[in-house]
C-alpha cells in the first residue's frame, strides 16, 4: 500500500486469502482505511470486493488475514461480534423489516442491551440525535418503514449502523436503487459522517460518484490488490484499466455467419421497473450483446421479451407472429427461448435428472396420449450429451452432480432440443469453467451460422467484444444504440455503462 | 487459450445408451423400512400365528388411507400440500350416501362420490391458483368448508341408505371366496400400478415433478404451471372421492363427522413413503407402503393389547423416524 499513515488507521486488513473449492476469490487482499476517509473499492464483478467485505463484517471465515480495528486485533467470528466492534454494513437490498417502524427497525437488536427493560425515552433521545446527525430530524421514529421512500430507507439502515457506534462503515452499492435526488442527499450524509470521524469504505460501479465522493481507492481484480492511492491523482480511464487489467486475448473461436432477415423487433417496449422504452431488432445469423452494469435492467429486458415479466407499454414481435398477451408457452411455440440468469434458482431443476430438464420444454414430442416413450427421450437426450460433450455418467443423473459448465450446457441443450429461432442468453458463460466458456462461444458461433438469432446478455466484457456482431449498453434501465462491436472498446463500454453517455472511443 | 474449432453441432458417431441400475436400493429404502418395523413389531410377544384374516384386516384399514394418500403423493410431489382430505372424505361419504337414499343406481351414487371428491380438488386449485393463496392456507379454509358442507346437506345427522353390496367391497373376508383380499383393496392396488405408471411415463407425471423440483424452471419451461395444478388436485380429489366412497361402505352410513384429522395420517402415509413437503420427491409405492405400516401398527397394538395413547405415540414416532432417516440418507448421497 502505498499510502502513508501518521496515525494507526481505523481499519487494516492485510493478507486476506479466501478460498471457495478450487476457486480463489482472495488471493491475499491488503485494505487500510484511516478514520475520516471514504475509500472507494472498486473492481468488476467476481473481483473479490463482496467476499472481501463479508470478511470484514464477520459474514465468511478467511483461509488467512490479519486485521486490525484502530490498532487492536479484529477477528469477528459473525456478524453480530462485527457489529459490536463497531463495523457495520449497508447492503444493496436493504435489511429492513418494512412492517416495523423506524424506532423499531433502527434499535432492532441492540434492546436488549438495557437490561430486560426497553428504556424507550433514552433510545428515542439517540435516535432523534441520529436523525438529526443525519440531517433528517423530520423522518419520524414511529412510521412504519414500507411507508417511507427508499432514499429514505436508506438513511434508517444508516441510522441503525450509527445506533451502534459504527467506526466502520461499508456501503455496498448505495445508490443503484435511489434516484437523483436522494442521491445527493446520500451524499451530504456520507461528508457528515466523514467529517465526524467515521471510516467509509464504499463499494460503486458508478465510477464518476466514486470520483465524487470518495478521497482514496483500491482496485481488485481477480482477488489481487492491483492499484491504490488517492482519487485526485487517478483518471477515469485509469481506472477502468486498472479493473481490465489483461488486454483482450484472442479466446474467442469466430465462427464465420451471415446476417439474416430481421427476426425479433422491439418497439418502445416498458417494464415495471426496466427497461424504459427500449427499441431494438434482431436479425437471424446476428450475435447482439448487452452490456450493462449489475441491475441496469438487462435481465428485466431479456424477460420482458420472453413474457416472464410484465410489459407495461410496447411491442415484441418475433417473425410473422403478433399481438396478444405473451407468455413463456407462447413464446416458445413462436420460436424463442430463454437461458435464465441463475442455473440454480431457475434455469434447471435441480433435483431432476439431465433427460428431464433438457426435454421438460417439448415432452409432448415424445409423447401419444399423454404417454411418454421414455427409450426415445433419453436416446434424444444421449444425443445432446454426446454434441453438448456434457460430462455425465447418464441420461438418468441428477443436474444438481454436474459442475456448473456442464450444467449450463444441459440447460442450453434443452433450448437447441426445442430447436427456437431467437435465443435470449443471460449471462450464459457466468461461474463456468474456461474450456466450457470456449465452447459455449464456439456453440453461439455455431447457432449463428445455423441462421438462428442470438441477444446476450453478459457482464464480461471481453467476450461481448469477442463474440458479438453488435453490442448496446443498458444504463439505468435505457437501452443505447446497438452498435458493430469493433467500434467498441472495453473502456467506451464501461464508461456507457457506468454513465449511460456512449462516448466514441 | 486455444480453442477446439471442432464443431459441437454436428452429428457424432453412435455412443451406447447408457443407463444406472444402481438406484435400486434407493427405490427399496421404503420396503426395507417397512420389513424391519413389521419384524421389529412382530418381535415383541406375545406371538399370535400370522393368520389371512390378520392380514386381510390390516389391508382394508390400509384401504381409506392408502386411496387418499396415493392422491395426495401427486399433490405433495408438486410442492403443494392438502389439509382438506378428511373433510373432503366425510362430505364425499356423505353426498354417496344422499344419492343412494334418494333411490338412485349404485353407478350413480358412485359418480356422485368421485364427482364431489373431483369439485373439492377444483375449488383448492382454484384458490390455490387464481388467487395464489399458499396451499397450507387454502386448504385449511376448506378443511372446514367442506365439513360445513357435508354437516349441512345431512342435517349433521348420519344418513343411512341401502348400501346395494358396496359394503361388501371392504370386508376384510370376501364374500366372493376365491378372492385372497377385498374387491376393494384390489382397487387400491389396481390403481396404485396405475399411478405408479402415470407419474413415471406420462407428461403429467413428468410435470409434477418439475414444479415440485422448481417452479421457475417450469414456468420457464413454457408449462402452463396454474393448469397442471389443477390437473394435480383434480386427480387427487378423485382419488378422496373414491375414499369416502370406501368410507361409506365401512360404516354403510355417510357420517359427517367421520375422518376427523384423517388428512394427518393421509400426510403421514407419503412421507413415510419418501415424499418431500419441499416438493419434487415421492414414491407411489412408498406411499402404499407407508398406509400399510400405519394400517399394521395400529393392528399390532391393538392384537398386544396396548391402549389406543400408546398407538398414537408409536404411530407419531415413525414419521419423525422416516423422515430423519430419509434426510440422513439425502446428506449421505449428496456429499
Amino acid at each position: 500500500m502505498g499510502a502513508l499513515h501518521t496515525d494507526t488507521p481505523r481499519l487494516e486488513m492485510r493478507g486476506v486469502c479466501k478460498r471457495f473449492g478450487a476457486t480463489v476469490a482472495l488471493a491475499g487482499v491488503d485494505l487500510t482505511v484511516p478514520a475520516g476517509e471514504v475509500h472507494a473499492l472498486v473492481g468488476e464483478n467476481g473481483a473479490g470486493k463482496s467476499t472481501l467485505m463479508k470478511v470484514l463484517s464477520g459474514a465468511l471465515r478467511p483461509d488467512a488475514s490479519e486485521m486490525w480495528l484502530d490498532g487492536r486485533p479484529f477477528t469477528p467470528s459473525d456478524p453480530l461480534a462485527a457489529r459490536a466492534a463497531g463495523v457495520a454494513m449497508i447492503y444493496q437490498e436493504l435489511n429492513l423489516a418494512p412492517h416495523l417502524t423506524v424506532e423499531q427497525n433502527v434499535t432492532l437488536g441492540i434492546e436488549q442491551h438495557t437490561a430486560g427493560l426497553i428504556h424507550r425515552s433514552a433510545l428515542r433521545r439517540r435516535i432523534a440525535e441520529t436523525l438529526e446527525r443525519l440531517n433528517r430530524p423530520d423522518i419520524r421514529p414511529d412510521v412504519p418503514v414500507r411507508r417511507l421512500s427508499p432514499g429514505e430507507r436508506q438513511l434508517v439502515e444508516i441510522a441503525r449502523a450509527l445506533m451502534t457506534d459504527a467506526r466502520v462503515l461499508v456501503m455496498d452499492e448505495p445508490t443503484s436503487s435511489l434516484g437523483l435526488a436522494d442521491i445527493e442527499q446520500l451524499f451530504g450524509v456520507i461528508e457528515r459522517l466523514r467529517a465526524g470521524g467515521v471510516a467509509i469504505v464504499y463499494i460503486s460501479h458508478f465510477l464518476e460518484e466514486v470520483q465524487r465522493v470518495a478521497q482514496r481507492y483500491t482496485v481488485l481484480r481477480d482477488g489481487r490488490n492491483v492499484g491504490s492511492g488517492l482519487i485526485g491523482d487517478v483518471t477515469l480511464t485509469r481506472l477502468v484499466e486498472l479493473m481490465i487489467g489483461r488486454r483482450l486475448e484472442q479466446m474467442f473461436p469466430r465462427v464465420p455467419h451471415q446476417l439474416g432477415e430481421p427476426v425479433l423487433r422491439i418497439e418502445g417496449l416498458c417494464g415495471r421497473r426496466a427497461p424504459l422504452d427500449a427499441d431494438l431488432t434482431l436479425h437471424r445469423g446476428e450475435i447482439l450483446g448487452l452490456a450493462g452494469l449489475v441491475g441496469a435492467g438487462r435481465t428485466e429486458l431479456l424477460r420482458a421479451i420472453f413474457g416472464l415479466e410484465a410489459v407495461r407499454r410496447g411491442t415484441v414481435r418475433v417473425a410473422n407472429y403478433s399481438g396478444g398477451k405473451q407468455t413463456p408457452a407462447r413464446r416458445l411455440a413462436q420460436g424463442v427461448g430463454l437461458l435464465a440468469e441463475d442455473r440454480q434458482t431457475e434455469g434447471l431443476a435441480l433435483s431432476r435428472s439431465i433427460a428431464d430438464n433438457v426435454m421438460l420444454s417439448r415432452l409432448s414430442s415424445f409423447a401419444r396420449w399423454g404417454w411418454i416413450n421414455l427409450r426415445t427421450m433419453r436416446r434424444a437426450t444421449t444425443e445432446w450429451i454426446r454434441r453438448l460433450d456434457i460430462r455425465a455418467r447418464s441420461t438418468d443423473q441428477r443436474v444438481r452432480e454436474l459442475s456448473g459448465g456442464n450444467q449450463q450446457k444441459a440447460a442450453l441443450a434443452r433450448l437447441l432440443h426445442h430447436d427456437v429461432d431467437v435465443l435470449l442468453l443471460d449471462e450464459p458463460t457466468r461461474g463456468i469453467d474456461v474450456a466450457s466458456k470456449a465452447q459455449v462461444y464456439q456453440l453461439i458461433g455455431e447457432l449463428a451460422a445455423r441462421g438462428k438469432a442470438i441477444l446476450m446478455v453478459s457482464s464480461y466484457i471481453p467476450e461481448l467484444i469477442g463474440i458479438c456482431d453488435r453490442i448496446a449498453v443498458m444504463h439505468r434501465g435505457r437501452l443505447g444504440t446497438p452498435r458493430p462491436a469493433d467500434e467498441w472498446t472495453e473502456h467506451a463500454i464501461i464508461a456507457a455503462a457506468a454513465s449511460g453517455k456512449e462516448a466514441a472511443a | 487459450m486455444k480453442t477446439e474449432s471442432r464443431p459441437l453441432l454436428e452429428d457424432k458417431t453412435d455412443l451406447p445408451c447408457s443407463s444406472v441400475a444402481g438406484s435400486l436400493l434407493t427405490a427399496l429404502a421404503p420396503f426395507l423400512g417397512l420389513l424391519l418395523v413389521v419384524a421389529l413389531f412382530y418381535a415383541i410377544p406375545p406371538h399370535p400365528p400370522v393368520t389371512m384374516l390378520h392380514l386381510q384386516t390390516v389391508a382394508v384399514h390400509t384401504m381409506i388411507v392408502g386411496i387418499a394418500a396415493m392422491g395426495m403423493t401427486f399433490i405433495i410431489i408438486s410442492g403443494g400440500i392438502d389439509l382438506s382430505v378428511g373433510s373432503a372424505i366425510a362430505l364425499s361419504s356423505v353426498a354417496a350416501a344422499l344419492a343412494l337414499k334418494h333411490g338412485w343406481p349404485l353407478p350413480i351414487a358412485i359418480g356422485v362420490a368421485l364427482a364431489t371428491g373431483a369439485a373439492c380438488g377444483l375449488y383448492n386449485a382454484v384458490l390455490i391458483t387464481a388467487l395464489r393463496l399458499p396451499p397450507f392456507i387454502a386448504t385449511l379454509g376448506t378443511l372446514g368448508f367442506y365439513r360445513g358442507v357435508a354437516k349441512w346437506i345431512s342435517d349433521s345427522m348420519p344418513v343411512s341408505a341401502p348400501t346395494h353390496g358396496l359394503e361388501g367391497w371392504v370386508r376384510p373376508v370376501p364374500i366372493q371366496e376365491w378372492l385372497p383380499f377385498a374387491p376393494g383393496v384390489w382397487l387400491m392396488l389396481g390403481l396404485g400400478v396405475f399411478l405408479v405408471a402415470v407419474l413415471r411415463y406420462t407428461i403429467l407425471g413428468r410435470y409434477t415433478f418439475a414444479i415440485g423440483s422448481n417452479e421457475a424452471t417450469a414456468r420457464l419451461c413454457g408449462i402452463r404451471v396454474p393448469r397442471v395444478k389443477v390437473y394435480i388436485y383434480v386427480l387427487a380429489g378423485l382419488m378422496v372421492g373414491l375414499a369416502g366412497l370406501m368410507q361409506f361402505a365401512r360404516l354403510t352410513q355417510g357420517d359427517p363427522t367421520v375422518a376427523i384429522g384423517l388428512e394427518l395420517d393421509v400426510i403421514a402415509a407419503v412421507v413415510i413413503g419418501g415424499g418431500s413437503l419441499a416438493g419434487g420427491q415421492g414414491s407411489m409405492v412408498g406411499t402404499l407402503a407407508g398406509a400399510f405400516l400405519m394400517a399394521y401398527l395400529r393392528n399390532r397394538c391393538t392384537v398386544l393389547g396396548w391402549p389406543n395413547f400408546v398407538q398414537e405415540m408409536i404411530v407419531g414416532h415413525i414419521i419423525i423416524i422416516a423422515v430423519a432417516v430419509d434426510q440422513w440418507r439425502v446428506r449421505r448421497t449428496a456429499r
